[in-house]
This record gives C-alpha cells, structure tokens and sequence, in this order.
C-alpha cells in the first residue's frame, strides 16, 4: 500500500523534522535544568534565526554557511542579553513570575519583529539547486535537508562533547543537578547560565534556518509552534536532560510526520492537536520522561 | 587568625537564625561547633561559605573583609565547604564531581597532583572514577564530598556533618581521614552533631544553642564540661 | 446579598449605562462593551490563576467554544443554509434567543473544561500552564477541520450584532457576583488554602481536584461566555480570533490588577482595555522617519507586565479588595459589631 519511495521519504521527513524540535527542544531543557523556567521566548528566537538568515542571504554575497554562522552569533547574544535584562532580577521569584514574564518577552520579540519589519510573511527563498530534490536509491531528498540534518546532527555531537569534557560544560550539568552545591563548587552561576542561554539560542536560531527552508516562508509569530512543541519534545525525553531533548525531539518529528504520511488525509489537519495529545499521554504515564535525569529538586 | 567572624546575625525571612555570634579560627587548628538540630551549625557554615548573608556582623578572612563576597569567589580565595548530607552530583561521574571541586584552579599540575592526593586518602575513589556518583553508597559518597572539597586545594575546609548517618564503622573511618587532613595541614571548622568524636579531634570547640554560641575553649575542657556532657554526651 | 447597598450600586451602573448609550456613538459604546467582556475574562481568569494557585494559558479556548457555539445556534436559519450547508439538520434548523446561546456556548466550555480537566488537573505549575496552551492548540485544529460546524479556517461570519453595553455589563455583574459569592464560601476559603500549600490542605481533609475542578470549570463556563458575547460583538470569527494573544493580554489584566482580587479584576480589566485602545490611536498616527510603528502598543503592554513582575508582583492592588463606601446600614453593621463581641 505505501511504496519504499514513500516510506523512505517520510523517514527523511521525519529527519529533518526531527532534528528542528531537538535543537529547540536543547535550548529549552538546559535552561529548564538551571533555573527551572519555562523560556516562552525561546520560540521566537527561532524566528529572530530565520529572519536574520533571510536578511543576510539577500542582502549580502556571503556563502550560505554564514546565514546558519552569523544568526548563531548574534542570537546567542540576544539570548544572554535576554537573561541578563528579564530573568537574572527574578532569580528565586515564584514559578508564576517567571512564567508571566518569559511571556512578556516572548511578545517584545514578536511585535518588534512585526514593527520593525512588519507582520507581512517573507518568502525564504534559496537557491534552487540546493532545493533541488535528488535521488539516491530509494531515498529522494534534497541538498539543504542533507546539509541541515548533517549540521544539526554535528551541532549535537558537539554539545555533547562540549558538556562532558569541558569544565564549564560539565558544569553546566553540575548547575542543573543541584546549584546550591555548584556554587560551593566556585562554579560563576552566572557565568554558565549565560553560557547556557547563549547556546541554547544559538541552536534555536540553526533551527529557524531549517524551518524556513523547510517552509518556505517567514513571519513574525511563527515560533510559536515550534517553540511549544519543542517543550513537547523536552518534556518526552525528560525535561533537565540533554540526551532527553534529543531523543524526544526525534521522536515527535517521527511521530509527527507518520501521523501525517501514513494516516487518511483527513487527519492531517490534526497533526498538531496530535502531539499535544501526545503530551499529555506522557505527562500523565510517564511524567519524567524517557530518560529522566537525577536532579535533586522536583521539576 | 585566619577565619573571623564577628557578631553575626542571620535571618530566614524574619526568623532570626544566628544571634550575634562570634568564632575564631587560627592556621592550622581544628575547631568544632557542637550543637543538636536547628541550632544553627549549618547556617553558619553557609554564611561563612557566602550563601547566606548576615543581615549584621563582620567575617573576615586571611585579614580581609568577605562579609558580602559571593561564595565562587571565596572559593578561590581558600574556603571549601563540604555540605551537609553530601549534595554530591549523582548523574555526574566521580571524576566529574572531583573535577567540579577544582572548579576554579587553573594549575594543571597541583591539581593533578591533589587528584593524586585525595586518591590515596580515599582509594575507593580511584576505583570508582567513571561511575556515576549516585550509585555510590553512602559513606563512599561522603568520601567523594571531601575529596571534591579537597581539590580546591583549600586554606580553611568548612566541613558539615561528614559522619551523619553513616555507619559506626564508616564514622571511625571519616575521622580517622579528618585527623590525617589536620595533619597535612588543612584548618578544619567541623559542625558535628556527634558530639563525643568531634570533641575527641579537635583543638577547640564552640556550643552553639538555638542561634547563640553557649560555650567555647579548648574541647578537652568541653569534653569533660558538666552541661555539655548531660546535653550533648549522653549525661 | 440584595441588601440596600448593592441595590443602590446597581442603580448607579444602570443610570450610567443609560447615560452612555445615550450619549456615547457607537465606537465609545463597544469600547465599554470590551470593557466589561474584559472583566469577565478576567475575573473567569483570576479563578483559577488567582484564587486556587493553577496557572491555565487555556483561556482563548475557552472562550473559542462559546463563540463557536452560540454563533452556531443564533444565526438565522437561512443563513445556516447557505453558509454550512453541512451541518446536522437539528442544529441547521434552531434558531435560538441571545441568551440561551450565551449560556450553552458557557455550558459546553465547562463542559469541556470538566472532561479536560480530568487529565489536565492532575499537573501542576509549568506543566498546567503548557497542557493548558496545548488545548488551545487543540481546540483551533478542531475549529479549523470541522469544516461541517465551523466552516474552518474561513471562519463564521455575519453573527447577529446582539452585544451592547447591557448585555455586557449585565454579564459582568453576573460574573462578579457569582465569583464573588463563591470566593467568599467555604469554597473559596478551600481554594485560597490550596493555592497556598497543596498538600497540607489535602492534610486538612480538603478534596483538593475537586476544588481545582470546580475553579476550572466556572472559569471557562464565564470565559465561554465572554466568547459568546464577543463573537456577537465583532460579527465575524475565525479560528484564528482565539489566539494566544487573547490569553496573553487577559493575563496582563489579572497581574496589574493583583492576582486574587475581585476588585483588582475589575481595575486591570479597564486599564488594560482603554491604555492599548489609547495607544493604538496613538499608535496610528506615530510614525519613526516615516516607518509606521505597528505592535507598538504590545510592546509597551509587554514591558509593563515585565516591569510589574521585577518590581510590584503583587499587581496595583496587591491582592486586597477595595471596599465600596456603605451609605446605608451603617447602624445595623454596628448593631451586627456589638453582638459579635459582647464584651467591647
């Protein structure tokens, strides 16, 4: 009933897809793991990643790798001026607090995007060579999605090179296990939540020029879908871990895209009701996640 | 003197916790805070250690004032403390958790050597390097919280209940390591509930009760003290 | 508690309505309307967010399946004809009275907020708060495919313009007093000692998910009318109409205003209302070296609540209620005094 073709080019689909939502889903856990919030706003720097990508593949002759290089940069940046300016004064405010004003952010980035440029879509156009579909024995994909998930995939391996062999990456996993005990430590707080935020953003921006290659298009609230399902993602993998995030953005992107290929066509416009439902499957079976993390405090 | 602190008062929200207290520290002694539970021991580890922060009073440290410091801070500086009930980091490995101790240190060598140091003090360690460290038992975890204080090579070593709940035999152990520390030269401030063990080691000791400090002198002189043997030695 | 005082103020509202249908157009006059659909919201918000301790973002979805449903029963028959000729034969041949479809679109949102809060409930803090936006999504997937009921994403247009000032406010006053009363019962009691420490009032013998249950389910009953006066309002819904935005600036109402307070509703509701509406007009007409300043006012809303987080958490009135001036009674409440402390 479904060919090898088809099955084949959901799997890529489900790659790239994939891929997306454990790079959000990364950012968000670190930052959950440390301060125990829920960062609204890291869906929209998504958004600040594609357009800043759309802004240098216009205006500029560079190659097409400092479109994913530089918005990695400079979000990065925001993401620690963020945390600098919105969340270090509420430091050991109540849950709600924090919340209330991640929201708050998460609306200064979309309306400043929708007043600086304006709430019209952009097309995210690339060359068509690189969007070019091509085949490789069964499998039919194209150059982007192999450089993309390539790149995603390498970004990954680095982080998690990066959190076991390196001081301040190892001690970022020591911040999220128990703070009181890092600061005993010398460990600077402040120094690795910035480092935590920073990457974080970074990957979130490296996912925003996937989606928009992947859509076609950009506009100032699109981050956030992705955003929120990338909690989804976080939350299935078990929210604090990094490995978590990543195997839980894999399998929503999985899930996602069967939900869509291999079910009638009249339930594809239920796809996104389908990961929530999704959500609240594992929150109320498995609220820890599939690999849930040792963290002293409570999630 | 190495450690001051000077009529230090600290507050949980406005529950007063320490009132007024004073303690001195001189290079190279071990001193000890005897008190029961809620006296106010921890509190004032963490306060020396720049968690908390005394709402009045002084701590001076080395001939500098670090009332106000912030506790990463003071780690370079020379004080390590050694949390009560381990607060080790159970998805980490134990030699991530002794790398964590050397946080701040930028000499390779000293700290390969001090890594050296703490292997021979707790061999099981050694053993146990790639383990994660929640799936140690608890005296080893204890072991790992002192060596992961250790490596940063402190001048004064705040340490806060190493034996509790830990089994007779462990607890022999633990203080037989502390003896040995001393001996290298580390200054010890001990917060034991222990009592009879603490007064054993130390040079001096401190009585503290519900936030003011009772007693102080030499321990030998406390060990024997009427009061402290009916309320902390089991009459 | 019909007592004289209440009367009187009510006297006041409806000679205050009077006096502004009269003399207000028609734009000031929907701007009151906003208003007061702004305070139900708020209120139905500060049920659950304020009162018991559970953060809900769900609201818009609440409120989407009031509008849905009122607008599916108050449109005329004809038009139901012609615009979702698929509809089953019962529905497409009821056409129902303003208020009847108010209050089943606000039966079928509790209802839906009873079954979903059966899993939903069980979560607490950000977990809730993401579960909560998640039937959100939900909710408008289903607006969007139920093409049948809810004509998809084109949306229900041409809803009978039944809303005015005394529907509004009429509701309002509902609200407030069912709200009102229920704080003020055992009930409430229950709820505020949950929001303060879960499980030492389940220690006490309160059935906490009942509680929570009973919060959730009045709030999206009155967010659900909101929904149903608001559609009737604008004329015109979309899935899209029911958007986190709605949930975001309804929170921005209930934190200015103090979480837990019913008079705190009422003040950041009508603050919160007529400062963006003064701002968009400014906004209009400001412009930086000619680039139009679109999203402007959002921002200033947004910074506000991020400055009211950092230093006044509290909201402006701090989770205190104002206490209307008692003209009458003054006597018996003295009388009441005495006897509650015979020994003064």
């Amino acid at each position: 009933m479904y060919s090898l073709p088809y099955i084949a080019q959901q799997i890529v689909n489900g790659l790239n897809l994939g891929s997306i939502y454990a790079l959000v889903a990364i950012g968000l856990t670190i930052v959950y793991g440390i301060l125990r919030l829920i960062n609204f706003a890291h869906g929209d720097l998504v958004m600040v990643g594609a357009y800043l990508a759309l802004a240098l593949i216009l205006n500029t002759a560079l190659p097409l790798g400092a479109a994913v290089l530089v918005p990695m940069i400079v979000v990065g940046g925001v993401g620690i001026l963020v945390e600098r300016l919105a969340y270090r004064p509420l430091r050991g405010a109540p849950e709600v607090a924090m919340l209330i004003t991640s929201l708050a952010v998460s609306s200064i980035i979309q309306n400043g995007t929708v007043m600086s440029l304006s709430a019209q879509p952009r097309a995210f156009r690339l060359p068509a060579d690189l969007i070019a579909q091509q085949q490789v024995g069964v499998v039919s994909f194209s150059t982007l999605e192999a450089i993309s998930v390539s790149v995603a995939i390498g970004l990954m391996a680095l982080l998690t090179v990066f959190v076991t062999r390196t001081r301040v990456g190892v001690a970022m996993r020591a911040c999220a296990e128990n703070l009181r005990a890092a600061r005993l430590m010398g460990i600077d707080i402040n120094q690795v939540i910035a480092y935590a935020f920073a990457i974080g953003s970074a990957l979130a921006a490296v996912a925003g020029f996937m989606w928009a290659g992947r859509f076609g298009s950009i506009e100032p609230f699109m981050g956030f879908l992705p955003g929120l399902k990338a909690f989804v993602a976080a939350v299935i993998g078990g929210i604090g871990s990094i490995p978590g995030a990543m195997l839980g953005g894999y399998l929503l992107g999985f899930a996602e895209i069967f939900f869509v290929g291999f079910l009638p066509p009249e339930f594809s416009g239920y796809r996104d009701a389908f990961v929530f439902g999704l959500l609240l499957l594992v929150l109320l079976v498995r609220p820890r996640g599939l690999l849930p993390t040792t963290a002293e405090r409570e999630g | 003197m190495l450690l001051e602190v000077e009529e230090v008062s600290v507050y949980y929200d406005s529950i007063q916790a320490l009132k007024g207290i004073s303690l001195r520290l001189d290079a190279g002694e071990l001193v000890t805070i005897v008190g029961s539970n809620g006296a106010g021991k921890t509190t004032t580890l963490l306060t020396i250690s720049g968690i908390l922060h005394p709402r009045r009073g002084r701590i001076r440290f080395d001939g500098q004032d670090i009332t106000h410091t912030p506790p990463h801070e003071l780690v370079r500086r020379g004080i390590s403390h050694c949390p009560e009930g381990r607060q080790i980091f159970t998805g980490l490995t134990v030699a991530e958790n002794l790398m964590m101790g050397a946080y701040h240190r930028r000499d390779r060598e000293g700290t390969v050597r001090d890594l050296e140091w703490v292997n021979t003090l707790f061999p099981i360690l050694a053993q146990r390097r790639g383990q994660a460290a929640g799936t140690l038992s608890g005296g080893e975890q204890q072991m790992l919280a002192m060596a992961r204080a250790l490596m940063s090579r402190p001048k004064v070593l705040l340490l806060d209940e190493p034996s509790l709940g830990l089994a007779p035999l462990l607890v022999d152990r633990i203080f037989e390591v502390i003896q040995e520390l001393r001996h290298s030269g580390v200054t010890i401030l001990l917060v034991e509930q222990n009592a009879f063990q603490a007064l054993r080691v130390a040079d001096r000791a401190y009585v503290l009760e519900t936030g003011h400090m009772k007693l102080e002198g030499p321990a030998r002189e406390l060990a024997v003290n009427e009061e402290v043997k009916k309320a902390y030695l089991g009459g | 508690m019909l007592n004289k005082n209440t009367l009187l103020y009510l006297a006041v509202l409806a000679a205050l309505l009077f006096a502004a249908q009269t003399l207000l157009n028609d734009y000031y006059q929907r701007i009151l309307a906003v208003v007061a659909i702004n305070i139900i919201l708020t209120l139905s918000l500060n049920l659950t967010n304020g009162f018991v301790g559970d953060f809900s973002l769900g609201h818009a979805a609440f409120m989407a399946i009031g509008a849905y449903t009122s607008a599916v029963l108050t449109l005329p028959v004809a038009s139901k004809a012609t615009l979702m000729p698929d509809l089953p034969p019962w529905l497409g041949q009821l056409a129902v009275p303003f208020l009847v479809a108010t209050i089943v679109g606000g039966v079928l949102a509790a209802f839906v907020a009873m079954i979903v809060g059966i899993p939903v409930l069980r979560l607490r803090g950000h977990y809730l708060a993401v579960a909560t936006l998640g039937l959100m999504v939900i909710v408008r997937a289903v607006a969007i495919n139920w093409t049948a009921v809810t004509r998809g994403a084109k949306g229900i247009n041409g809803l009978p313009v039944f809303t005015d000032i005394w529907w509004a406010f009429g509701w309002a006053v509902v609200t407030g007093y069912v709200i009102w009363r229920l704080v003020n019962s055992t009930y409430g009691r229950a709820m505020c000692a949950i929001r303060e420490d879960a499980t030492a009032a389940a220690a006490r013998g309160i059935n906490v998910t009942a509680h929570r249950m009973l919060a959730f389910c009045v709030g999206a009953f009155f967010a659900g009318i909101a929904g149903a006066l608001w559609g009737h309002l604008i004329s015109a819904i979309t899935p899209h109409s029911f958007s986190f935005l709605i949930t975001f600036n309804v929170v921005v109402m209930l934190v200015v205003g103090g979480m837990g307070s019913i008079s705190g509703s009422i003040v950041g509701a009508t603050l919160m209302t007529l400062v963006p509406e003064l701002l968009r007009s400014v906004e209009t007409r400001l412009s930086l070296g000619g680039h139009p300043l679109y999203g402007l006012s959002q921002i200033i809303i947004a910074i506000t609540i991020a400055l009211v987080m950092i230093f006044r958490r509290q909201g402006l009135l701090g989770g205190r209620e104002i206490r209307l001036p008692q003209l009458f009674d003054r006597r018996g409440a003295d009388a009441v005094d005495r006897q509650a402390s015979p020994s003064a």
